[in-house]
């Protein structure tokens, strides 16, 4: 089951992963963006741990609403509105509960996801985040209907949505900056769909 | 890197504490949110005009914040768009009950945030009209891209729609000369050299000393082609041709032209660029009435230039010409 001290683990792991990866992600949007991505995202997993302390949240919930008002206020950019949507819809699925499994789980990443969908309007192949995101959505299905567990599930989602990062590199942008350069963003690695995967990795290593 | 800084994460802070200092007889900055409105509060019954982006732009968005420009300007991270808070407080400092223009370059990031503001001004009762200026004809406007970038004539947008608020002219009018810049101005923008962000420390791209990025935007990114370093005409001629073809002026017609810096070129290089745009244009019967030729929309220490040009008449040229007192622009005061 996912707890509020595993999702707290998750969040922790996700502000040291964004610190650490912060040139790579960075260097990865400089190829076909504007260089900024990693220092975003640690900035604003930053932000999220900082206010998660200050009012620590008393239910699942909670967490993901904080996240997301955290990631909303201080990431700008795309990302912020687009990983805060998503954390804003997962927290539609965990509810006011203190623990969720698998269902929740697969129900909160498929509002997320449309979340994302709904706002910046990209589809699968568009060289964005949701090239890792369904995937790994998919990967979760799979794993549920062939009666897998948690942690298997979450393991193979992380499996799919790195390669569908990985995916992305000969792709041509459709969304966002790197659509500019057409056919010179064919190539290189998305670095959104780079940050979702490493999210979907930490879930697979803190929520199992 | 060699930077004029002290902490990276503290640049756009500290810069604005500079700014707030230089300039507190026309602006007052509020921290946490971050905006800057004009040091008087809005009259009454004026439409306000609230603008914000990435900072690294300067003195774009806070330098057109003042009597005849902006109410407000949202400033980002660098490079970063502002976050919907920002732009929440900014329109309720600013409302003045006729009214809020947000105006927006179209960048995903851009639109998002001011979406979410807008939508939360909304939920309170205040009316809110985005305008999203996309007039960058470097990128081509189709399904296949976030559609073509905001960038030059964003300012003169601020400008023309910024008179025409301080006259007093109501919601729908403002709107309808803001729709008019977004129709009839466009730009194109060219880099010698990519730029290097405070937090990252190194340059977006690299590019060599005989090369050039032709097509960029106003983030150091990569442009949609890169050329060989052609003498200053032929770039010139490069990029006026297709922004005036786009906007389909013709043999006669009026224009007010920016030829703007990136932050990085000399003014005689603008100069010299200005001379031979202003030479090109009038060859086509193009008369260019108003200019701007200096570092306007900048691309923190990038080399290059861009060329906006905005189709005129003489109600435009009423406005253009209207007093305005900003950091960045001042005339008629």
């Amino acid at each position: 089951m996912i707890t509020l001290e595993k999702l707290r683990k998750f969040f922790l792991s996700l502000q040291s992963i964004y610190n650490d990866k912060k040139l790579y992600l960075s260097e990865l949007d400089s190829a076909i963006g504007d260089g900024d991505h990693g220092v975003n995202m640690a900035r604003g997993f930053d932000a999220v741990i900082n206010d998660l302390n200050a009012k620590p949240p008393v239910d699942l919930e909670g967490v993901f609403k904080s996240v997301s008002m955290s990631l909303i206020k201080t990431v700008g950019g795309a990302s912020g509105p687009l990983y805060g949507t998503f954390f804003r819809k997962m927290s539609l699925a965990a509810g006011k509960k203190n623990e969720i499994g698998l269902d929740e789980w697969i129900d909160g990443m498929s509002k997320g996801i449309e979340g994302i969908v709904q706002l910046g309007k990209a589809q699968k192949g568009d060289k964005t985040m949701l090239d890792a995101l369904f995937p790994a959505l998919e990967a979760l299905k799979a794993q549920k209907d062939a009666g897998k567990d948690l942690a298997d599930a979450l393991s193979a989602s992380a499996k799919a949505a790195q390669e569908g990062a990985i995916s992305t590199i000969p792709l041509i942008a459709k969304k966002g900056r790197a659509s500019y350069l057409g056919e010179r963003s064919a190539g290189h690695q998305d670095p959104g769909a780079t940050s979702s995967a490493m999210l979907l990795q930490a879930a697979a290593d803190t929520l199992s | 890197m060699k930077k004029l800084i002290n902490d990276p994460n503290n640049v756009v802070v500290e810069a604005l504490k500079g700014m707030e200092k230089a300039h507190g007889d026309i602006l007052k900055i509020n921290f946490e949110p971050a905006y800057i409105t004009r040091k008087s509060p809005t009259k009454k019954g004026k439409v306000a005009i609230i603008s914000g982006g990435g900072s690294g732009h300067e003195p774009m968005h806070g330098g057109y914040v003042g009597f005849g420009m902006l109410d407000a300007a949202c400033p980002g991270a660098v490079f970063t768009s502002p976050t919907p808070d920002q732009m929440e407080e900014a329109t309720k400092a600013v409302d003045g009950g006729a009214g809020v223009i947000h105006l927006v370059k179209n960048y995903t990031g851009d639109v998002m945030n001011f979406q979410m503001a807008a939508d939360n001004c909304a939920d309170e009762g205040i009316k809110v009209e985005a305008i999203i200026i996309d007039d960058d004809v470097a990128v081509k406007d189709s399904l296949y891209t976030a559609g073509r970038r905001g960038v030059g004539a964003t300012v003169l947008t601020e400008k023309i729609i910024g008179a025409s608020a301080e006259r007093g002219d109501d919601l729908a009018t403002v709107i309808s000369y803001a729709k008019y810049c977004k129709d009839n101005g466009r730009s194109m923008g060219m880099a010698l050299t990519s730029c290097i962000l405070p937090a990252v420390g190194k340059p977006i791209f690299e590019i060599g000393d005989d090369e050039i990025e032709m097509g960029v935007g106003i983030h150091g990114e990569p442009g949609r082609e890169r050329m060989k370093l052609k003498p200053a005409n032929e770039l010139v001629d490069m990029m006026l041709d297709p922004v005036l073809s786009d906007i389909s002026l013709k043999n006669g017609d009026e224009i007010i032209l920016m030829l703007n810096g990136m932050g990085g070129t000399p003014l005689i290089e603008l100069y010299l660029l200005f001379n031979r745009a202003v030479e090109t244009a009038q060859k086509k019967g193009i008369k260019t009435v108003r200019c701007l030729v200096g570092n306007y929309i900048t691309s923190l220490e990038m080399q290059g230039f861009s060329i906006t040009v905005l189709k005129a008449n003489s109600e435009i040229l009423k406005l253009w010409d209207a007093p305005v007192h900003t950091a960045g622009l001042r005339w008629g005061i």
